[in-house]
């Protein structure tokens, strides 16, 4: 046998002082798929590198030979931790696009929908957070609280995560008395269970001494990279979606953004948390809204658009017409205006922006998904400079990661 | 919601002072006013929406890039969505390039933002931007050779030779019945050659229209 060696080493790895880690794309710890190559010395981070495009769908191509209504199921898989949002985003713009008007009943049932979205998305990944530090207890506590949130979605549109939630108009049908009472158990029960898991960690000192000081960043440097969303509020610009271009009539509803200051981990917990509180009092709000509405505005849940809101079944096998709108939205034959729009709503993670152009055919010219995971993800490597290992862990989990929408 | 002195009239005419008949083809689609500059410009443009106190736009929304195959000599457009996040107001840059030599300088200098946009965009369309510290592929492959949002790549992998595209509605349908004795499903599964091209190529270009419907 020759002297060969059998393991062929990189140049210089020998002399190399620093390590490589590989963490990812499968890691217990990665909440997705998506790697992360940091040189250590010791227990310092030196350089991170990031690699992306692990659940890369093409969505953006996919999209350009699906016809309007079909492009829903793509959204949910956006941020699929709250995935009505992105549906809810998408009937929005298509809707932008067309010029439609929607009652106000119909806004508010989505704000509902957002918002109980919202809170899911803050739940895991405050959840997700404590476990990362070590606290498994507060992650599968709320488990029972997001799982009637699940049950909410199910009965209103049949599933639980890719909710493929509401129509273009409205919603696909009325609330049901199930969807009233579980969400009225919501209200009424979520509040204790937020307070007893704030109580597990915001004043919990090993919590407070592993997440402060890890991983912050300026406003100025959050602005300079993208950052939107709780993570941007966290870092102390009050920038929400929600009140700089309103939507589906949020401009109605009294709230407040939390800011933090430094950026750091602990901020991002507490500006999450807070945004849960504010989201169960826009619930509450927008509940009273529905209950208070009499007569035939408690009954309407879709917009009167019948070239592009499907009537009702028994309609369309009894009516000419109702025949004729259904053939033509369904094949396409709809007039859709030639245009470009651009519209953003507050997703979980920030400014979820949607470009469409569209060319006058059924389905889109070219979509494009301006998604904020994927524009902060970049920030990681200076996040995580100097730190120390454990610290990257805790950052990449607060910085609620969802592989989803960093690759779509 | 927070104020806004400023107003697309304002914006439209500091640009045009600034930089003249350079810019061009000021529309508003709902809302948004959105213009053209030519490529050589984007950087001085972004710089000095970036720098002017009155204008501020210092965040950098979205950078993605459209193709139009019917322009000749523009074919790519490059889009940048900007944000004044005082006044609250959008912009949208577009600058056009041609595809056989599409460079663009990079915004990384200005907005860190643009870093990952613009791999993204060079992975989906093939922009070449000048001056980025890392353009390598990000979301595909980096074996892969082609740049898949263009639109002659078609959605499906053309080397598939199990599906008959003639039963989707493209390419031609096979000879009559009667040609021969029935297949049996084993001999009908062996590989056999596509109807276009042969396995091991890139994918096949297509008329990208074939199956878009317009309304007419």
């Amino acid at each position: 046998m020759s002297a060969e060696q059998h393991i062929k080493l990189p140049e210089g790895s020998i002399e190399k002082t620093t390590t490589t880690l590989n963490l990812g794309p499968t890691h217990p710890a990665t909440h997705g798929v998506f790697q992360n190559i940091v040189e250590l010395d010791g227990e310092r981070i030196v350089s991170a590198e990031q690699t992306v495009g692990y659940i890369h769908r093409a969505f953006e191509k996919i999209a350009e030979r699906r016809p309007f209504y079909q492009i829903t199921t793509l959204t949910d898989r956006l941020n699929y931790c709250s995935s009505p949002i992105n549906n809810m985003g998408w009937h929005l713009t298509v809707e932008k696009l067309l010029g439609l008007k929607l009652p106000k009943r119909v806004d508010y049932l989505r704000v509902i929908i957002m918002e109980l979205a919202r809170i899911s998305d803050h739940l895991i990944c405050n959840s997700v957070v404590g476990v990362d530090s070590g606290a498994f207890t507060g992650f599968l506590y709320v488990m029972q609280y997001r799982e009637l949130i699940y049950e909410i979605y199910e009965e209103i549109c049949g599933s639980r995560l890719t909710t493929n939630m509401g129509r273009i108009g409205g919603f696909e049908r009325n609330f049901s008395n199930a969807a009233w009472e579980k969400l009225e158990k919501f209200m009424a029960e979520y509040p204790a269970v937020l307070k007893e898991f704030e109580n597990l960690f915001t004043r919990n000192r090993i919590f407070m001494e592993r997440t402060i000081g890890a991983g912050p960043i300026s406003a100025d440097r959050a602005l300079n990279y993208g950052f939107t969303g709780p993570n941007l509020r966290a870092a102390g610009v009050d920038y929400d979606v929600r009140v700089h271009s309103p939507y589906s009539s949020y401009e109605d509803f009294e709230f407040d953004i939390p800011v933090g200051s430094t950026g750091d981990c602990y901020d991002r917990f507490l500006v999450r948390e807070e945004e849960m509180w504010q989201s169960m009092r826009i619930i509450e709000q927008a509940y009273r809204k529905i209950q208070d509405m009499k007569g035939a505005e408690a009954e309407v849940y879709h917009a009167d658009a019948p070239e592009y809101y499907l009537p009702p079944k028994e309609d369309v096998y009894t009516k000419m017409e109702a025949l004729i709108w259904h053939f033509k939205i369904i094949m396409g034959e709809t007039q859709i205006p030639p245009g470009e729009v651009y519209l953003p709503v507050e997703g979980g993670n920030g400014e979820l922006g949607f470009y469409l152009i569209s060319d006058g055919g059924r389905t889109p010219y070219r979509l494009h998904f301006r998604r904020p995971c994927f524009i902060y993800y970049q920030a990681y490597s200076e996040l995580t400079k100097g730190a120390m290992l454990s610290d990257a862990i805790i950052v990449m989990s607060s910085l609620n990661l969802i592989a989803g929408e960093m690759d779509a | 919601m927070p104020g806004t002195t400023l107003s697309n009239e304002t914006i439209k005419e500091r640009l045009i002072a600034k930089f003249g008949e350079q810019l061009s083809h000021f529309e508003e689609p709902y809302g948004l006013l959105t213009f053209e500059a030519p490529k050589e410009m984007n950087l001085k443009v972004l710089q000095f929406l970036f720098d002017d106190e009155e204008l501020r736009f210092r965040f950098l929304t979205d950078l993605t890039a459209v193709h139009y195959p019917g322009q000749a000599g523009r074919e790519l457009a490059v889009v940048y969505h900007l944000h004044n996040l005082v006044d609250n107001i959008r912009l949208r840059l577009k600058v056009f390039t041609s595809i056989e030599q599409p460079d663009i300088f990079t915004a990384t200098q200005l907005y860190s933002a643009a870093n990952w946009m613009e791999r993204e965009t060079y992975d989906f369309f093939g922009v070449n931007f000048v001056g980025h510290p890392n353009l390598k592929r990000i979301l595909n492959v980096d074996e892969m050779d082609y740049f898949p949002l263009r639109k002659e790549y078609p959605l499906e992998e053309q080397t598939r030779i199990d599906k008959d595209d003639a039963m989707f509605g493209r390419g031609e349908l096979p000879a009559a019945a009667g040609a021969g004795p029935a297949e049996t499903p084993r001999e009908a599964n062996e590989p056999r050659t596509p109807a276009s091209g042969t396995p091991g190529e890139g994918p096949q270009k297509q008329d990208w229209d074939t199956n878009t419907t317009k309304v007419s």
